[in-house]
């Protein structure tokens, strides 16, 4: 997904003289294409990401589109009342991009965990947050950042992540993107993790239940009216994102259900445990918070029978 | 000469320091006015930039506060002496009276702090320790677009306990933004008391030199010894000037009173202060 941002970036900069890049001292072997071209307007800031917002925040003031590059937990929690305080209060095209979100640095421990930066990043008002799924999402994601002029926080897995099928790189802003169809129930993911719920929806389907699979990559502040569309349309959802339940998509998801007084259930995936803990590999934390395919298709199995709905396979039986 | 102002022409010395005498005497006075009609504190930290900010704003940035792009910038790193900043605007007529007089009342875009909204302003400010790295981010992309604009910030001693600003201190000098100049408003007082007895930062001129910075230190409220040095040849590195202030300067019951970092003024306190400034227009005069 890295190595898809970098190439879309150096792109956007071929076309955009605008565009420039920092980074706070990280991507190492995964920068060096854009820098190589544009030595000019690539800046590695040094362990700052303070300094990094600060300078990202002047550069936009100066005409420039700025995209801000570290790990996830470094370039949203670590400068937050910078990016705060910068490109949001003053509503300037500063990209900030977290690589390595969730648990994709799973073997680093919890301080390279980025659980929490979906929702804090959420807050911001008028500051778009977008997880894209896959590399070729990332692809469509960088090109729409760079078409539009307010603050994006742009959240990445790490090297390595599959394509989701049928998703075939789509991306529009606030809508989401159905990757599956089936009637019995909706899971809508977001980010690297929507493979493990395109997988949990086959495991479902062998048991003859029918998901239909959907994509928010783009988590607006309020719920859109395709959001509530698409919820209108189901009796169940379970909602899946690699982060806390606080502020993020399946709290979105509840948002909406509840303004539009839907009759959709909700179940909600996501990190719930502690911070601290043992530490794995991305696969071994994802199961342990139940955010593998074989826990997300456990949980929507038990969605109608916990949530008192009957689905459609139920009522034909 | 590089640093003069077109709005501004000063071709001899005492005509020049006169008018930023007067500029000065008008700010503080529209300082003391605003806070008394509006009941708000942070009186001393504005007092204290009033001289910094008169020669910034009426002899040194150019096209300060209009929307030329190659406009100076400023950042008032210390956003808690806006108020002297709307006075250096409003008397250097980039504000109205009108305008000037909303301050901190209801829905006013002049509040304690400085707001992008307001016309004139390119950095909001408030949080301390983040608007150099602002700045740096500006001088960088006016060195980049080959612009002939200078980012000026100024920061408030204290302010240098945040860790960002070390930050950025690290990046001016690592990137010689030679077009970058920093100004300390060094008074040696915070909100809950002396610096030195808070935090002591021992000498902040050496301090920046060892980061890498061209650094002087100047009396804040001399006016020539303040041109002097902005106005002095750069040698590639990003300068640093600090600038030795008196907190509450021109009200003699203020200066120096950590008290007048938060306190605002009665009835009383506003007569006296008054006659401090008339009696210092005479001695000028005298």
């Amino acid at each position: 997904m890295r190595n898809a941002f970098v190439a879309e970036l150096v792109e956007c900069a071929r076309r955009d003289p605008r565009l420039v890049l920092l980074t706070a001292d990280l991507g190492w072997n995964v920068l060096d294409a854009f820098a190589r071209e544009f030595p000019d307007r690539f800046l590695n800031v040094g362990v700052a990401e303070q300094n990094m917002a600060g300078i990202a925040t002047g550069l936009a003031l100066a005409g420039k589109r700025p995209f801000m590059y570290s790990i996830a937990t470094f370039a949203t929690m670590r400068c937050f009342e910078q990016l705060r305080n910068g490109p949001a209060l003053h509503h300037l095209p500063v990209c900030v991009v977290g690589v390595g979100g969730g648990y994709a640095y799973g073997n680093l421990g919890p301080s390279h965990f980025a659980l929490e930066d979906l929702a804090v990043m959420r807050s911001l008002g008028g500051l778009r947050v977008v997880a894209p799924a896959d590399p070729l999402q990332t692809r469509t994601v960088v090109r729409a950042v760079n078409s539009q002029d307010g603050p994006v926080y742009l959240r990445l897995g790490k090297g390595g992540n599959p394509e989701v099928p049928g998703l075939a790189g789509r991306f529009v802003w606030d809508t989401p993107e159905v990757v599956r169809e089936g009637g019995d129930l909706l899971i809508l993911a977001t980010g690297a993790v929507t493979v493990e719920a395109l997988a949990a929806a086959e495991r479902l389907a062998l048991k003859g239940i029918q998901a239909e699979v959907a994509v928010l990559a783009h988590l607006p502040p309020q719920p859109t009216d395709s959001l509530t569309g698409l919820l209108r349309a189901h009796r169940g959802v379970l909602s899946v994102e690699e982060g806390v339940l606080t502020g993020g998509l399946g709290a979105l998801v509840a948002q909406a259900i509840s303004q539009a007084d839907l009759s959709c259930r909700l179940e909600m995936a996501g990190v719930r445990g502690p911070l601290a803990g043992a530490v794995g590999s991305r696969e071994h934390m994802l199961a342990r918070q139940g955010l593998d395919a074989d826990s997300l298709a456990d949980l929507a199995l038990g969605l109608p029978r916990r949530k008192g709905y009957v689905t459609r396979l139920e009522a034909k039986a | 000469m590089r640093n003069q102002n077109p709005n501004h022409p000063a071709p001899a010395g005492l005509d020049r320091l006169g008018r930023l005498k007067n500029l000065a005497q008008a700010m503080r006075r529209g300082v003391l006015d605003r806070a008394y009609a509006a009941g708000i504190g942070h009186i001393g930290s504005a007092l204290s930039v009033v001289d910094i900010l008169a020669v910034l704003w009426g002899s040194v940035l150019r096209d300060a506060g209009s929307t030329k792009s190659t406009r100076d910038r400023f950042v008032l790193c210390k956003g808690h002496a806006a108020l002297a900043l709307y006075a250096a605007m409003r008397h250097t007529g980039r504000m109205d009276q009108s305008t000037f007089e909303t301050y901190c009342r209801e829905g006013t875009h002049l509040g304690v702090h400085p707001e992008p909204s307001l016309e004139g302003i390119d950095v909001g400010t408030g949080s301390l320790g983040q608007g150099l790295s602002v700045a740096c981010g500006l001088a960088c992309g006016l060195r980049m677009e080959r612009s002939p604009a200078r980012c000026y910030a100024l920061l408030s001693d204290a302010e240098c306990n945040e860790g960002q600003v070390w930050e950025a201190a690290q990046f001016a000098a690592h990137h010689r933004l030679h077009n970058l100049t920093a100004l300390i408003d060094a008074n040696g007082t915070q909100a809950m008391g002396r610096t030195e007895q808070v935090l002591d930062l021992g000498s902040l001129a050496k301090k920046w030199e060892a980061f890498g910075w061209h650094a002087v230190e100047a009396n804040g409220h001399d006016h020539g010894a303040l041109l002097e040095a902005l106005e002095a040849p750069g040698d590639g590195r990003p300068r640093m000037i600090v600038a030795h202030t008196v907190l509450g300067k021109g009200v003699s019951y203020m200066e120096d009173r950590v008290a007048w970092h938060y306190q605002s003024m009665t009835a009383e306190q506003y007569t006296r202060a008054l006659l401090d400034l008339d009696c210092d227009n005479r001695e000028a005069a005298a």
